[in-house]
């Protein structure tokens, strides 16, 4: 039989309910306003109080208003078709809603029923099989979409029959296993798992390998990102967190895109929504939108089903790895997540962290971000979830809970400085400040002697070691006066701002230098470093100052300009003639 | 309510602090209305049956034995074609000596739109001032605060804004307004012989500070009308947002929540958000556009405030005195309008932005001049034009009491490039300076 209860207490949607039965901590109910159901979910029991917190407006609610519990979590809903949906936190179908407003209350179902889909079988009667195996596969988009043996199966399993190739709907049994007691088991097309619990069925999750390419020279280059790995980018309002992660969004060498808009402006989620389905896929030639998944809940949406967004997003990215996939989440901002947690915590009266944060802040951060990684599947394949979350830091400054902790959890950092944003330096990733861990990993030093060129990794260091030089530099010159300093201070400031404007300086707008790949990278930091290890003779700052302008003007035509083209060419053999008339 | 045969009176008060009443009554709901006394309150929280109440006149004189009576829903709005030229208090009644509105009766606060059936802002809104409609254009379902310290004239600059912008309908939510701003806007208002376009929900600085809790709920669900029923493009202006939040953090105070930074509520992100993203274009025609006033602290942005306003706004405009001409001016740095490359070169002419980003590129390269010399470094040539530039553009164009049409203001940015620069020195395209520099 199930839970029932009553409510006892409101605090704006923190519920307490009087309960008859057994409550598990994160069980969902309803509670019942006047014949509309809102869903809720339990996060503190004592005694027979229940406190819940309401995925909804609590507006109109009363004590004694009776509340059903439904004995689960809250589950995703997973199988074909979720790619280029629209879903708010808790996985409601946003486009199939009625009316302008939101109601409260208005569930909408995940996935089409009806849609019928090419399947293939891959199984075998008398294979042998466990949670997460595949069983056949059917076409979304262009991604072969694998249905597998549910997460939820515990045990081994014997096929009994798998479908023929056909069309079917997602609710048709497209195989029967036999279980260890020898019972049939019918499974269809689409699962469900509850969002805070991590997928698991792979073998094994090594440490990442290889290096996920996003176009973006400053994160590649500089501080690459691995596939499967953690990244996070802080930074105040107006310093380009956004685009910088729309930019990843529409580059980055991924299958699957599933991007949480959490509690960010509504008006940025709608760009996506206009603009993606316009978009080309630069690794595929296929639309964007086919690939992506997005999760939105708005700021002015719901604070609870804020939190929810990003565990949902999490779990269909681990869903698609399982079929061997490269996902790609990006969350859009855990900070807002980290508030939803503080507002909540508040309510129950908990006794607070530092800037009133729950006091698990942090374990609740590092877990959420270990669900990331790369993993080999049982089937010896390989597939991925990388992990980029932007943090909103209060008032900019970097030393407060979420960043701090989110900086323990996080293996890559892409500071954004009110300041580089200031002077139009986009990205605005301060080049010192941000790092990359993967670097430092021997196995990605190897991959990325073999992808690129030997010895990447210490040619990455150099044109470091040279930014921060140069920064000294100016430091100095800003102290003493242009004429205080000697001559090789202003030399190796303009060579760092060579590094700047010529390769960390790119254009997000332009069609061309937009989209950087590995190999034109590579050229251009070459190309770079051989300019920054010359000598060079000026006899004033004023004429180092203006060579060195020309300089940077014609490398950020070749960025300009197609890797190749006449054009580039051009402006290529321009360089060396500059490079000509000064230095060796 | 009023259809209520027996109402329920209750005259024991448990507890009461300076916003806050409780006491035991049963079957009540969560935010329904209350009066205490007289007074209107609002339920925001339940225990069992103690029922704490947030009485938005104060709770000054009020005894424990106050007569309280619940109303059974939460607070609500009039709202038909008669609000249009009314002046409302807090609570929605009449503060011109005018009738009672009739119309049908809405609970303010209500849903969110849907974000997936949005529309992607794309009108301009003109309004004449050239460090907004040049630097940081405005479009029409944006949201924008003006940061500003509080002695800069800001309710001037948006009575201007909201005059000269080509809308269907203003919304004033004036929040702490001093009496005198007040008269201002209503002087204003009237003078411009706008008053018909126009709803008002004042609360002042003699009214109890509670009270302005109810004022953003009400300016909007007066401009959901108009916008959602109506289909027509509604203005609202918001001021002063942080005397807005200073009542937040009174009321959490009074119910012992812990605060967060600068002493504000841990909600503050949250409660600001819903306000603001009551800004939208919907998709038959009608919108609301959102311009408040957050005040600053001695231009402090990092405060609690400005800082979660900044994550939530798009964008913001900021005031500040240029000591150089003694102009008021919109800073062009510090000021930001992130829905403009929406607008310009779409709805305005083809140099727009480049004419915008080589204004404000010279300008700061006169700021660099300016400390040059303060520290005593010598000027070159250029640094000398930069500075004479400056000063024409804060004039001419910063200044806040410029009110010309976009295409003047292009070609002002024009004439000041050509009287102090090269054209090369612009970083124009070429196509454009054949076809706009004056010779």
């Amino acid at each position: 039989m199930k839970t029932t209860g009553k409510v006892t207490g409101i605090v704006s949607n923190l519920v307490t309910v009087q309960v008859d039965g057994p409550v598990a901590e994160n069980e969902l109910c309803y509670i019942n306003l006047g014949g509309t159901d809102l869903l809720a979910e339990v996060i503190k029991v004592n005694g027979d109080k229940a406190s819940v917190q309401v995925f909804e407006s609590t507006r109109g609610l009363r004590g004694g208003d009776s509340v059903e519990f439904l004995g689960k979590m809250l589950e995703a809903t997973l199988g074909p078709g979720l790619l280029s949906s629209v879903y708010d936190g808790l996985q409601n179908d946003l486009t199939t809603m009625t009316g302008v407003f939101l109601k409260r209350g208005e569930y909408t179902d995940p996935l089409d029923h009806e849609k019928l889909w090419d399947f293939t079988p891959i199984a075998q009667p008398g294979d042998k099989v466990i949670a997460a195996d595949w069983l056949g596969e059917v076409k979304e988009g262009w991604l072969p979409h694998k249905i597998m043996v549910p997460f939820s199966f515990k045990g081994t399993y014997t096929v009994k029959s798998v479908a023929p190739a056909g069309q079917y709907n997602i609710d048709a049994t497209i195989a029967t296993l036999v279980n260890e007691d020898g019972e049939d088991v019918a499974v269809t097309m689409t699962q469900r798992w509850p969002v805070k619990v991590a997928i698991k069925g792979y073998k094994e999750k090594p440490r990442p390998q290889k290096i996920m390419e996003t176009g973006v020279r400053v994160i590649d280059t500089f501080n690459p990102i691995a596939e499967g790995g953690t990244g996070f980018i802080p930074g105040p309002f107006g310093c380009g967190k956004t685009v910088l992660q729309h930019a990843i969004a529409k580059q980055g060498e991924a299958d699957v895109i599933v991007m949480a808009a959490c509690g960010e402006r509504a008006n940025e989620v709608v760009e996506i929504f206009t603009e993606f389905p316009e978009l080309i896929d630069p690794h595929t030639g296929r639309h964007l939108m086919e690939r992506t998944t997005i999760i939105c809940n708005t700021s002015n949406m719901p604070v609870a089903a804020r939190e929810a967004s990003v565990y949902t997003a999490m779990t269909i990215c681990e869903y698609y790895r399982a079929m061997g996939l490269r996902c790609l989440l990006l969350a859009d901002s855990t900070s807002r997540w980290a508030q939803a947690l503080r507002e909540m915590s508040n309510r129950m009266e908990e006794l607070p962290g530092a800037d009133a944060f729950p006091v698990d802040l942090s374990s609740i951060i590092s877990n959420f971000y270990s669900r990331a990684g790369m993993v080999i599947l049982n089937n010896g394949q390989t597939g991925a979830v990388t992990f980029i979350g932007t943090v909103s830091p209060a008032g900019g400054n970097l030393k407060e809970p979420v960043t701090e902790s989110t900086k323990k959890a996080a293996r890559c950092f892409y500071a954004l400085e009110q300041n580089r944003a200031d002077q139009k330096r986009y990205p605005a990733v301060n080049p010192i400040d941000s790092y990359s861990k993967y670097l430092e990993y021997p196995e990605i030093a190897a991959y990325l002697d073999e992808k690129i060129e030997k010895g990447w990794v210490e040619k990455v260091t150099r044109a470091k070691t040279m930014v921060l030089r140069g920064k000294e530099m100016a430091d100095q010159i800003n102290i003493l006066g242009d004429d205080g300093v000697p001559m090789s201070y202003h030399e190796t400031f303009w060579k760092s701002e060579l590094i700047d404007f010529a390769f960390l300086q790119q254009d997000g707008f332009d069609p061309v230098d937009s989209l950087c790949p590995i190999e034109r990278q590579r050229y251009m930091l070459d190309l770079i470093l051989e300019i920054c290890d010359r000598k060079f003779e000026f006899e004033n700052y004023e004429q180092c100052s203006a060579y060195f302008k020309r300089l940077i003007n014609t490398l950020r035509q070749m960025n300009y300009n197609k890797w190749g083209s006449d054009d580039f060419e051009k402006y290529r053999t321009q360089l060396n003639e500059i490079l000509a008339e000064n230095g060796n | 309510m009023a259809t209520k045969a027996f109402q329920k009176i209750y005259t024991k008060l448990d507890a009461i602090t300076k916003a806050t009443v409780s006491l035991r009554a049963a079957g009540v709901s969560n935010d329904e209305l209350a009066t205490v006394e007289g007074r209107l309150a609002q339920v925001v929280k339940t225990k069992g049956d103690l029922v704490t109440l947030q009485v938005f006149a104060g709770t000054e004189g009020i005894p424990t034995n106050a007569e309280v009576s619940f109303h059974g829903e939460p607070p609500t709005l009039k709202v038909s074609e008669q609000l249009s030229g009314r002046f409302f208090n807090a609570y929605g009644k009449p503060i011109d000596g005018g009738p009672e509105v009739e119309g049908e009766e809405r609970q303010v606060g209500g849903p969110s739109v849907n974000p997936y059936k949005r529309r992607q802002p794309s009108e301009l809104i003109p309004t004449g001032i050239a460090g907004i409609d040049l630097n940081n254009t405005l479009v029409s379902g944006q949201k924008i605060p003006f940061f500003a310290d509080p002695d800069q004239p800001y309710n001037q600059v948006m009575a201007d804004v909201a005059l000269r912008a080509d809308v269907d309908k203003i919304v004033l939510g004036g929040m702490g307004l001093s009496n005198d701003d007040y008269l201002f806007f209503r002087h204003a208002f009237e003078s411009a012989g706008a008053l018909d376009k126009i709803v008002s929900f004042v609360n002042t600085t003699e009214e109890p500070p509670v009270e302005r809790l109810l004022i953003p709920d009400m300016a909007l669900a007066a401009a959901e009308y108009f916008a959602v029923d109506k289909n027509e493009k509604v203005l609202v202006l918001l001021t002063d947002m942080t005397l807005y939040a200073d009542a937040l953090s009174i009321v959490s105070n009074r119910m012992d929540q812990i605060p967060s930074k600068d002493s504000m509520p841990g909600s503050l992100y949250s409660d600001l958000a819903k306000i603001y993203e009551k800004a939208v274009q919907l998709p038959d025609g009608g919108s609301i556009t959102i311009i408040a006033v957050t005040t600053l602290n001695d231009g402090d942005i990092t405060h609690a405030i400005p800082d979660n306003t900044g994550y939530i706004t798009e964008g913001q405009l900021f005031l500040r005195a240029d000591s150089d001409t003694g102009k008021v001016i919109v800073d062009p740095f510090r000021s930001l309008s992130r829905l403009k490359q929406l607008v310009q070169g779409k709805k305005t002419r083809e140099d727009h932005s480049q004419v915008m980003n080589a204004g404000v590129r010279l300008y700061a390269d006169a700021q660099n001049a300016k400390t040059k010399l303060e520290n005593g470094f010598d000027l070159s040539d250029y640094d000398l034009r930069c500075l004479d530039y400056a000063k024409d553009y804060a004039v001419e164009l910063l200044s806040i009491d410029v009110n010309i049409t976009i295409d003047e203001m292009l070609d002002t940015a024009w004439r000041l490039f050509a009287k102090h620069f090269k054209p090369e020195e612009t970083g124009i395209k070429q196509a454009l300076i054949d076809k706009y520099w004056k010779k």
